[in-house]
């Protein structure tokens, strides 16, 4: 029980609770997505990345097609390296942990790792939240896709609205200061104009292309949009609420 | 068959991307370019799949009720809403709007 009085520990329970239920909207938007449930299952269990998760589906429910939403979620995990790579130097799993490490490698069990300074709490911190909120998640998702499948009409119940909601959640936190807030603008933009005359999906990429181009050739923060989306510790502009979790 | 084959590409790339971040060296990390790139492109992509689930249907621009949707949310985020309070705020929005008759 000596374990629950580590503040890493218990800042992971409460960050794998927050975000674990939430699972639930990913799992009823992934079934009146067009998915059956076992495809929402496997997206959880093995793509395990909200921001991915959210964006395959989000291609699939517009029609897109399949090589489509899997460009956007594929593009979506490129920062889950970065945050890998900082894993790794911080934790040094070895043999096979390294790669139970890598799958579990989040915004929030990065969040809740990196808040920490002692590196045993980084440790305990790291794969508290990492397996917690694999766990739930998967068991919300399973909620979410059973109740979403006995819904019947999705508009009914505003779902579509639900799906739009979640995209801006998951990009508001990351929209701090001027810069961010631009390159949102311009890749939205971007995506309005191209709507009407590339198949559906694609515009998704080509704001990608936007956003990577930006990125690569001005000077700005080279962590811009890479603070994970969750402040597990409540910092000055956060008030200590760890239910603020967007994944 | 054809969408699960992608699906479960997809779950292979994205775990491919964290495990990458475990075996590259450490000297990697140092190319502040990459990981800039990460970054505005995760804002990119979000902001982007926000105007997509908003405003398209198909390959048209449509003005409905998850126009409402979006602004509940903005209004919830606004507020310091948790996120699952701004997801119930965006399904409100458009199911209230849809039962005033505006599609």
């Amino acid at each position: 029980m000596k374990l629950l009085q580590s503040p890493a520990v218990r800042v992971g329970l409460s960050i794998s609770i927050a975000t674990g239920l939430y699972g639930i909207s990913f799992g009823a938007l992934g079934v009146t997505s067009g998915l059956d449930f076992w495809q929402t299952m496997a997206l959880s269990l093995l793509l395990f990345s909200g921001g991915s998760q959210f964006a395959f589906i989000g291609v699939v429910a517009g029609g897109g097609s399949g090589v489509a939403a899997m460009g956007a979620a594929t593009l979506l995990g490129m920062r889950n390296g970065i945050y890998g790579m900082q894993l790794n130097a911080l934790l040094q799993p070895r043999g096979w942990r390294k790669y139970a490490a890598a799958h579990v490698t989040i915004d929030e069990s990065t969040a809740t790792s990196t808040g920490q300074t002692d590196p045993a709490e980084q440790k305990r911190g790291f794969w508290t939240a990492g397996v917690g909120i694999f766990v739930l998640w998967n068991v919300f998702t399973a909620v979410g896709a059973l109740s979403g499948a006995a819904l019947g009409d999705p508009k009914q119940w505003g779902l579509d609205g639900a799906a739009v909601a979640a995209f801006l959640g998951l990009l508001w936190p990351r929209l701090k200061g001027r810069e961010p807030a631009a390159i949102a603008v311009a890749c939205a933009l971007a995506t309005i104009l191209a709507v009407p005359f590339v198949p559906a999906g694609v515009p998704i990429l080509i704001a990608a292309v936007v956003a990577a181009t930006i990125g690569w050739f001005s000077h700005g923060r080279s962590d811009e949009g890479l603070e994970p989306d969750v402040d597990p510790y409540g910092g000055p502009h956060h008030h200590g609420r760890p239910e603020e979790a967007g994944k | 068959m054809n969408l699960w084959m992608w699906l479960l590409l997809a779950c292979l790339l994205g775990y491919s991307w964290k495990l990458l971040g475990y075996l590259v060296p450490a000297s990697l990390l140092r190319n502040p370019r990459m990981s800039r790139v990460a970054g505005t492109m995760t804002i990119g992509l979000l902001a982007s799949l926000t105007v997509v689930n908003a405003l398209a249907s198909g390959q048209a621009l449509a003005f409905d009720a998850r126009i409402g949707a979006l602004a509940a949310a903005g209004i919830a985020l606004c507020l310091r809403a948790p996120f699952l309070v701004v997801v119930l705020a965006g399904a409100g929005a458009a199911a209230g709007l849809r039962l005033l008759g505006w599609s």
